[in-house]
């Protein structure tokens, strides 16, 4: 896959700078307060877990860094650029892409359309260039025909392309979301629990996925449940509980912190002591 | 269970629809058919067919009023059933389009006609940009209720405004230029005359190619049918290309389109000023056909009777708005004798549509694509079943 992977450069997983920063982002609706000032970055090139009980805010950190919402407070630093407030759409171009946890595709598009329409978020051609056929939209169309092909391929759903959205299996679902998402061209690719749902040899599976999307060049945040996922596929890890970051590390570092243990797994009391004392 | 194997795995050749079947044509055929298909629709007002004549009417002047629902129909199917915006106004494209014609034609001024076009044409897209800017950022409901007042809005100015001629309307409306060779006609193409089924061509009753008069409505429909073409071969090349698929990544979920790169709010009022432009070029049209137009043409029943075209015949299907449109406008027409209860037969056919077959006559793509795939699955699982049984 020469054509994704030059796309962007691949320094060593983790040792980039940063490629987005959070910087004190607070999201409140109306009197709740979703995401309470919390910073952290991802670097480039690594593969970044953000883990916390449910409710913990997750999923809106996800919303404040793809422009869905805008933070109340704080702001998110993308490649050296505050996001500010642009739309969603130029968040996208600018390289930050997503899937979602509830799956949402173009149902009624077939699987190879659905990746087109992420293709063409860097393409120009408009009514002109279509109604004329004028070279600009030919050359698009093949670049993107081919990228098509090669990410249905590369998410094992190059059998599937003509298929509508809806009519692949819900495994095949969530992998179109990916491909979609990274036919945008991506710098950084947002993943909200990608593998709810599947079975230990889907989450494998996926698993392996992951790490061959990002040894592509790309850096990858990852929003999941399943602590074996997490802890094989991640590099570092962001831990949030209420709205709040309570903790950064390597997985190693994680497993075996006191408060992600408490708040995360939802130890005993009594077992927590004992992890303390082992500590 | 998979979904899958469907037709490597499936013993029995698949049947093929026929779609599938013309797909697989040479180009040099399919072009020959196409041909064939459009010199037919330019012949039919003149082959005059026994039972697809109009006894009470003449079949010419039908012939155009259906080719004009039919573009109305075109414009409305990028803005319904393409982007999905439910547009109840639509009729005050075709009315700012037409009074574009009649004020600057006749009632203010004399300019020449295709100017008149243009302007016409000019006028109604940016009325659809300018009512698009504000309302496409609300959603669904209000959309329908904002372009629903916009069409009324425009009947009220109209019925209201001295400038333009408040409900006595605007007459003595342009007629296209006539295209003739020293003042004749480049050539006179005879009609048929029909007795049962034999039927013998009437030399003293003929369409004069090509002069616009008044009573003879076959050219206009000529004029109508070839902007029918254009506007069709547009229409496919833009519904496949990026332009086509955004409106449809729209229309399917908006907010993934937009965080998958698309504008969407630009490709929004894109459609929007597309229906508009093809709303007024109608309008235009019509205008210069009649030769007359007042405020009450162009009432909200209008406006319903074009959306029911674009829904009877599958929307986001071209092929089925202009079978819409021509179901919509032909049956009044065809069968006069019962005109009076045509709203109520309109309702019922409605009705049963809605029941029966909610996709529309002529279902798009998509609704038949999922269609076949559901079936084929119920045909693998019922193999499955009987050979378990």
């Amino acid at each position: 896959m020469p054509d994704l992977a030059k796309d962007t450069a691949a320094p060593a997983p983790g040792t980039g700078e940063a490629l987005l920063r959070l910087e004190g982002v607070t999201l409140r609706f109306g009197g709740v307060v979703a995401v309470n000032d919390v910073s952290f970055e991802i670097r480039r090139g690594e593969i970044l877990g953000l883990i916390g009980p449910n409710g913990a805010g997750k999923t809106s950190c996800f919303n404040a860094l793809t422009g869905v919402y805008q933070p109340t407070s704080g702001q998110v630093v993308f490649d050296g650029r505050p996001l500010g407030r642009r739309k969603r759409y130029q968040i996208n171009r600018l390289g930050i892409a997503r899937t979602f946890q509830n799956i949402r595709l173009f149902q009624n598009m077939t699987a190879r359309e659905n990746v087109l329409v992420g293709a063409d978020s860097h393409h120009r051609a408009g009514v002109l260039n279509s109604l004329l056929r004028l070279p600009l939209h030919r050359r698009e169309t093949a670049e993107g025909n081919r990228r098509a092909d090669e990410l249905l391929e590369l998410m094992d759903l190059g059998h599937r392309g003509d298929d509508l959205a809806r009519n692949l299996s819900y495994g095949e679902q969530r992998r179109l979301e990916i491909a979609r998402a990274l036919a945008t061209r991506p710098k950084l690719l947002c993943l909200d629990e990608p593998a709810a749902g599947f079975n230990p040899v889907e989450k494998q599976r996926l698993m392996d996925l992951i790490r061959r999307v990002r040894d592509m060049g790309n850096t990858v945040l990852l929003i999941e449940h399943d602590m074996r996922l997490v802890m094989g596929v991640t590099d570092r890890i962001v831990v949030l509980e209420f709205g709040k970051k309570i903790a950064e590390g390597t997985p190693e570092q994680i497993r075996n912190d006191p408060a992600v243990i408490a708040a995360y797994l939802g130890v005993d009391d009594d077992q927590l002591t004992d992890e303390e004392e082992n500590l | 269970m998979s979904t899958s194997t469907t037709s490597t795995t499936s013993p029995k050749p698949e049947r093929r629809t026929l779609g599938e079947r013309w797909a697989d044509l040479p180009k040099p055929v399919k072009i020959v058919v196409w041909l064939a298909v459009a010199l037919f629709f330019y012949a039919l007002p003149l082959l005059n067919p026994p039972l697809l004549s109009t006894p009470e009417s003449d079949f010419g002047s039908v012939m155009f009023t259906v080719a004009s629902y039919a573009l109305v129909a075109l414009g409305l199917n990028i803005v319904l059933g393409y982007a999905g915006l439910l547009d109840l106004g639509y009729v005050g494209f075709y009315a700012i389009g037409a009074y574009t014609v009649g004020v600057f034609g006749s009632l203010h001024g004399s300019l020449p006609f295709w100017l008149l076009i243009v302007l016409a044409v000019c006028i109604s897209t940016a009325s659809g940009l300018l009512l698009g800017a504000p309302t496409l950022r609300v959603r669904g409901d209000y959309l329908a209720i904002v372009t629903l007042g916009f069409g009324e809005i425009i009947r009220l100015v109209a019925l209201n405004s001295e400038w333009l001629n408040q409900s006595r309307g605007i007459q003595d409306i342009p007629r296209p230029p006539d295209i003739t060779i020293g003042g004749e006609p480049v050539f006179e193409v005879p009609r048929l005359l029909w007795d049962g089924l034999t039927a013998t061509v009437d030399l003293g009753n003929t369409s004069a190619f090509l002069e616009f008069g008044l009573l003879d409505g076959v050219p206009y429909y000529w004029l109508a049918l070839s902007v029918i073409i254009l506007v069709l071969l547009g229409d496919v090349l833009l519904q496949d290309s990026r332009v086509g698929r955004a409106w449809e990544a729209t229309r399917e979920d908006e907010e993934a389109a937009e965080l998958n790169g698309v504008p969407t709010f630009r490709y929004k009022l894109l459609a929007f000023a597309m229906g508009a432009f093809i709303g007024g070029l109608s309008g235009a049209l019509f205008a210069a056909r009649q030769g007359a137009i007042n405020p009450e043409t162009f009432t909200v029943q209008l406006s319903m009777l074009f959306l029911a075209a674009v829904v009877v015949g599958g929307q986001g299907n071209r092929w089925g708005a202009l079978v819409g449109a021509a179901v919509v406008a032909y049956l009044p027409e065809r069968f006069r004798e019962f005109a009076d209860f045509r709203v109520v037969v309109f309702g019922l056919l409605l009705l049963l549509l809605a029941n029966f077959r909610p996709q529309g006559l002529l279902p798009p793509r998509r609704a038949r694509r999922a269609q076949r795939a559901g079936k084929r699955l119920a045909e693998l699982e019922g193999t499955e079943e009987g050979a378990r049984a």
